[in-house]
């Protein structure tokens, strides 16, 4: 390949590269700017804000409902990552490790949970909440995250478990660990990292939900930003408080876009692991 | 974790069988398999299964393509490969209505920035059809970064030593993709392209907030929210929920048979 070839193709992978990053980041900009904008700009059809005001920051976090709605997203969201990881811990370690019957069957019904179309059964748990008294409260909430992640932690984690030297247990055994230490010090360090990217995808599908929000809650009790902002309300039903709506997407983006910078290389591993890779 | 969704899945199917509206709850009766006939006599029904197939197949279409130059950059560019990476999580990370919302801003016609730069007075989302354009981007900006991601963990599968053998016997860039990198990827595509599609075919939280399923708009899972949440109808929204029950197996088995798509032969790899 000559030099000239080459300069071309990285002047062009150069290019491909800024327009994938404008792509991904375009929107994210959007919200940001109007959530800056004067209340009065916000009309103005600009991309970039003239003037830059936190107005609108201050007055979500004065109003009753998005604080409420913020503890309620950041409590339901971690109460299901933790029970849904540390029950998917227990069933990819039986996977991985025993031999079992219908063990394919049990990752086969995994992934079909997965892909189960969530409204199929917002009804029946409408109807069944309501009769046991767990509509509007966060473990109404927490415990269909919990069923619909339950398979993707499950997944992600065996596809790691199955990456550990298991042997290492046995030997520590013989060098005389305690079952207990030869967890604490030898299994648990190797196991992290595939614990930590399934609470990652797991927390970011109890921060995203919306129809389960919207359909079993109903006040400040139990609904969770999503819903919130889509119920913010203006004056009349087609004014929107734009200003509002944007600052709020940006104090609940902000966050996982940290996240999810900081930890790249395991959310890619993670979603990907299992579906293309044995 | 089988019971706590095929339970509900069961009792959606035994709810569907009754007359059972909550704003009428004394007038709950067994009415056999009728809240069927009605929905398949319905025009809402239709009308919302075909659009949901039109998002459905349009963003999964696009998604594929696009997906697949943003695979093949991630892939091959030099230098730049890990910001692209990490940008194209954002789409991925962010709340479905936050972007909803973020695009239904930039289209409005009196905040938004789209009619500007396109030198456009539009009123997009108050027409079926650009409305439909509007949901269909804001799809497909959320979860083409799914698709590359996938398409990108395949790509890392075809051996390089394999192309450049092929690139020795002089076959050109676009035979080398054709006849090398997509067979060799079709198990990875499939995968990829069934987990988007069941996934759009679901779609709820873009269309609420963009239209709310206005202007003939709504798509099934719309259908079946109105009628269980907003109309408090569970008999009638049972079936709804049934009956998309039965078209994302129907999808499933469609991917799986037809066109051979098989997780075990992946795995075993």
């Amino acid at each position: 390949m000559s030099a000239a070839v080459s300069r071309l193709e990285r002047v062009f992978w150069a290019a491909g590269s800024a327009v994938a990053v404008l792509y991904a980041l375009l929107p994210v900009a959007w919200i940001v700017s109007l959530s800056l904008k004067h209340p009065a700009d916000l009309n103005d059809k600009r991309f970039l804000p003239q003037s830059v005001t936190f107005e609108h920051y201050r007055a979500i976090f004065q109003d009753a409902q998005f604080p409420a709605a913020l503890w309620n997203s950041i409590g339901i969201a971690l109460l299901s990552t933790a029970l849904a990881v540390t029950l998917a811990m227990f069933a990819a370690y039986a996977i991985v490790r025993l031999e079992f019957r219908g063990k394919r069957l049990v990752l086969a019904g995994a992934l079909s949970i997965a892909m189960f179309p969530a409204v199929a059964i917002i009804g029946p748990l409408f109807n069944m909440w309501r009769a046991v008294g767990l509509f509007d409260s966060w473990p109404g909430l927490i415990i269909p995250y919990m069923t619909f992640t339950l398979p993707l932690a499950i997944w992600t984690l065996s596809a790691f478990f199955r990456e550990i030297p298991w042997d290492l247990d046995k030997a520590a055994r013989v060098d005389g660990a305690t079952p207990f230490q030869a967890f604490r010090y030898v299994i648990a360090p190797l196991a992290a990292p595939g614990v930590f990217t399934a609470a990652i995808l797991v927390f970011i599908f109890a921060w995203n939900d919306f129809l389960f929000a919207i359909s079993l809650t109903s006040t400040n009790d139990a609904r969770t930003v999503p819903a919130a902002i889509a119920f913010f309300t203006g004056a009349s039903r087609y004014e929107l408080p734009t200003g509002s709506i944007a600052a709020a997407s940006v104090v609940v983006t902000v966050p996982v876009i940290a996240m999810v910078l900081a930890f790249q290389r395991r959310i890619i591993a993670g979603l990907t692991a299992g579906a293309v890779k044995g | 974790m089988l019971a706590v969704t095929a339970f509900p899945i069961l009792y959606a199917f035994w709810l569907s069988l009754f007359r059972y509206d909550l704003r009428f709850p004394e007038e709950r009766r067994f009415v056999g398999l009728s809240n069927y006939a009605s929905i398949l006599g319905s025009e809402v029904w239709w009308q919302a299964l075909g659009n949901t197939l039109i998002i459905t197949v349009g963003s999964v279409a696009v998604e594929l393509v696009l997906g697949f130059a943003l695979a093949l950059l991630m892939h091959r560019a030099v230098f730049g490969r890990r910001t692209v990476r990490t940008a194209i999580l954002v789409p991925y990370a962010i709340i479905t209505v936050v972007a909803a919302l973020a695009w239904r801003f930039a289209f409005d016609p009196t905040t938004g920035f789209v009619n500007a730069l396109l030198g456009l007075e539009r009123v997009w989302l108050t027409e079926r059809g650009s409305a439909f354009f509007v949901i269909i981007f804001a799809e497909i900006w959320k979860t083409t970064p799914f698709m590359a991601l996938f398409l990108l963990a395949g790509l890392t599968l075809v051996p390089h030593d394999l192309l450049n053998a092929a690139r020795m016997d002089g076959a050109s860039a676009a035979q080398r993709f054709w006849r090398i990198t997509l067979p060799l990827m079709k198990p990875a595509v499939m995968v990829a392209l069934l987990f988007r599609t069941l996934d759009a075919f679901r779609v709820f939280d873009t269309v609420f907030v963009l239209t709310r399923g206005a202007l003939d708009t709504e798509t099934v899972s719309i259908v079946g929210y109105n009628a269980l949440i907003s109309r408090l109808n569970l008999g009638l929204g049972s079936a709804v929920s049934v009956l998309i029950f039965a078209c994302v197996l129907a999808i499933a088995w469609l991917y799986i048979k037809g066109f051979g798509v098989s997780f075990t032969d992946e795995r075993r790899r």
